[in-house]
């Protein structure tokens, strides 16, 4: 609790004594005022002096006015305990209103936890730690383990595990050795690691998430919105309508009815009206919902830059995709070895060493897949035959590696492929071999992670691409996508969702989402769009709306439903704390609600909408 | 040119009002309040100095929100 608050809570507790004391005190008369009037002071000096301060500066209807004027207005009626508890409650509520906002608030933050505090730097052979802002470009930081990596860098000596989990929401461990790069944020779990910074730490990727989780808030949602204007309307109504209920009705009386006008009761309801008033439940639990949706968000690795694309994400129904690096590795990789007349490793050696000379990317995928290092002095006579292939001499053999139209030519009966992909054939001193199967495969979860989307009401799900259409559409069947678009240009993936969009009800939004990597425009027109593995990169984590951490793409459906849990806690408390003061003040003025209840409908129903909101940062289980 | 302060408001409808009143400050493009991160961002009209302007701006949310605070 903060200064402020234990001194709240001081006066509350002495109130709340001298309350009871006095129910036992047999005193009446204007005694019995002056001793209701010493809690009453205790517990309200700063609301009737900022009320007075407020009518100065011609703010009238705050919630210090609306209080001051209920339990004036009560007491003068001569129901002292009741204006007296009035302010005791209305106290009671702020005071756990900034207990709970405040709890809340740093739970949130501890969940984002992952500024570092310091650097350590080598100095004469000493670790020093320093502040991470003061560390230039290039300098050597060593991360003991336990630590956080403070700023990122390559490391250069070292190696051992890194917990990502703060960063991507991934629990396993990764492994680190010299050479890799490495982002602030991990946390080093087992070996001492040396690390050269690459970046100052402002232009860290654990600065730029900061940032981003930070100011997440500040957009805001059109229920936000609707709040805000609601709540300026809502209290200046609730004013007039008890200035009414205290006149209008006893003058009828007196009027028309010919009855006695009983001030009293009206004025006494009026009263109950302007407790009923404060907007206060409603106008924090909404940005408290959306800021406990957005944190716990960020705990799974999935960082929304904004309550407004919390909303959109809600209303999803369409889900755009790119295909390479989204729904698949994004790396060729050999899938294969078929029709093989000997070893499959001899066979990959062969093709390896053959294509050693080349850096195309499927001559890389060939000596990945062999794995081994390859001695060069084995090759000679290395020739190229321009889109078809290579042939060379390995240890003095001729090998011919390459498509049909080389196997045709050098004489070679080759066998066709089933599979889709890129086929390598390989003949061995003219003899057919084989081939190799090379394809970017398909990501482990991405098959679930459509169907996944499906299942959370998804209506659509459609794949862009600029592969081949048989690539395109074996991928599609795969994994349940019913629509496909072939052979696209970056231009043509823009005009394609700008027609789905068209095409689509106002209420069905569109999400894309892409590796962030050439499709920033895309990125940009989809209603929501999502950069994924954004781990690291700058360009996509600007570009998106929506950044998953790491490459899963299941974390999408994962992000709508944290959306939906959000909305459906944001409505939750819109209604519930709107109906039960609406009914409050029905009851108020046909007499039946008294102060109490009143008193209720004000702080109960913020502790509780408060409560309600704190679920949203629960979402671990979805 | 775009500004973020620290801020100390206590209730939620208290930082709905210092964002309406920032808001009509002249020099004030737009002013959003985020309650939540007790953080205001301030984007400043073409040519104006924060210096002139927040001041003002704290003036006014003074007025209307009296517990608050702006750090500049």
């Amino acid at each position: 609790m903060t200064k402020k608050q234990k001194k709240a809570l001081k006066r509350i507790l002495i109130s709340a004594v001298l309350m009871v004391v006095l129910a036992f005190l047999p005193v009446e008369g204007w005694l019995k005022f002056v001793f209701y009037m010493i809690p009453y002071l205790i517990i309200g000096n700063d609301i009737l002096l900022r009320a007075w301060k407020g009518i100065l500066n011609k703010q009238v209807f705050d919630e210090n006015f609306l209080m001051a004027i209920a339990t004036v207005g009560a007491i003068v009626l001569g129901d002292y305990k009741e204006g007296v508890a009035v302010m005791l409650f209305y106290q009671v509520g702020e005071l756990f209103q900034s207990y709970a906002v405040g709890k809340s608030r740093r739970n949130i933050s501890e969940l984002m936890d992952i500024r570092p505090d310091y650097a350590n730097v080598e100095v004469d052979g000493e670790l020093e730690q320093v502040d991470p802002d003061e560390v230039e470009i290039g300098t050597i930081i060593v991360v003991q383990p336990g630590e956080k990596v403070p700023i990122d860098g390559i490391i250069v000596e070292g190696k051992s595990t890194l917990n990502t989990s703060a960063l991507t929401g991934e629990s396993v461990p990764r492994d680190a050795v010299a050479g890799d790069e490495i982002i602030s944020g991990c946390i080093n779990m087992t070996g001492l690691l040396k690390i050269r910074t690459t970046r100052e730490f402002g232009e860290s990727t654990v600065s730029k998430i900061l940032e981003l989780v930070e100011n997440a808030t500040s957009k805001k949602s059109k229920s936000e919105n609707f709040i805000s204007k609601f709540a300026r309307y809502y209290t200046p109504a609730v004013c007039y309508g008890a200035l009414a209920l205290a006149v209008i009705p006893p003058i009828v009386r007196m009027i028309f009815l010919g009855l006695a006008p009983g001030w009293g009761d009206w004025i006494y309801r009026a009263l109950t009206f302007l407790v009923i008033s404060c907007p206060c439940a409603l106008v924090v639990s909404v940005p408290l919902s959306f800021f406990a949706g957005i944190g716990g968000a960020s705990s799974q690795g999935i960082l929304i830059k904004g309550a407004n694309y919390l909303e959109t994400l809600a209303q999803v129904k369409y889900v755009v995709f790119d295909k390479t690096g989204t729904l698949t590795q994004g790396n060729f990789e050999v899938n294969g070895v078929h029709h093989s007349t000997m070893d499959e490793e001899k066979i990959l050696e062969y093709a390896a060493l053959a294509e050693c000379y080349s850096s195309h990317p499927i001559s890389l995928s060939l000596q990945k897949a062999y794995g081994k290092s390859l001695d060069k002095t084995r090759v000679t006579e290395v020739e190229e035959v321009s889109g078809n292939g290579v042939i060379a001499k390995v240890d003095g053999i001729c090998v011919a590696v390459g498509n049909a139209k080389l196997m045709k030519k050098i004489g070679a009966e080759y066998v066709e492929c089933s599979h889709v992909g890129t086929v390598v054939h390989i003949a061995v001193d003219g003899v057919y071999a084989g081939h190799v199967l090379i394809a970017d495969a398909i990501k482990e979860n991405a098959k679930e992670a459509i169907s996944g989307l499906y299942k959370c009401g998804v209506s659509k799900t459609v794949m862009l691409t600029g592969d081949a259409k048989k690539v395109a559409e074996y991928v599609a069947a795969e994994l349940g996508i019913k629509e496909v678009h072939v052979e696209l240009l970056p231009t043509d993936k823009v005009s394609i969702v700008e027609n789905l969009i068209q095409k689509k009800a106002e209420k069905e939004k569109l999400v894309f989402a892409g590796d962030g990597i050439n499709d920033a425009p895309v990125l940009a027109i989809a209603d929501v769009g999502i950069a994924m593995g954004a781990l690291g990169s700058d360009a996509a984590i600007e570009a998106a709306d929506v950044v998953l951490m790491d490459d899963d793409p299941a974390k999408i459906a994962k992000a709508i439903k944290i959306a939906r849990k959000c909305m459906r806690i944001v409505y939750e408390n819109i209604y519930f704390a709107m109906g039960i003061k609406l009914i409050c003040l029905v009851l108020g003025a046909v007499g039946i609600a008294n102060m109490w209840l009143a008193i209720f409908a004000d702080v109960g129903v913020m502790v509780l909408a408060v409560l309600n909101a704190t679920r949203a940062l629960f979402v671990k289980n979805l | 040119m775009k500004k973020t302060y620290k801020i100390e408001v206590d209730c939620a409808n208290c930082a709905n009002k210092m964002e309406l009143a920032a808001n009509q400050i002249e020099g004030v493009k737009t002013a959003t309040v985020n309650f939540m991160a007790q953080k205001m961002i301030v984007e400043f009209e073409d040519g104006r100095e924060p210096k002139e302007v927040m001041p003002q701006v704290l003036k006014k949310c003074q007025i209307v929100a009296m517990d608050c605070e702006i750090f500049f």
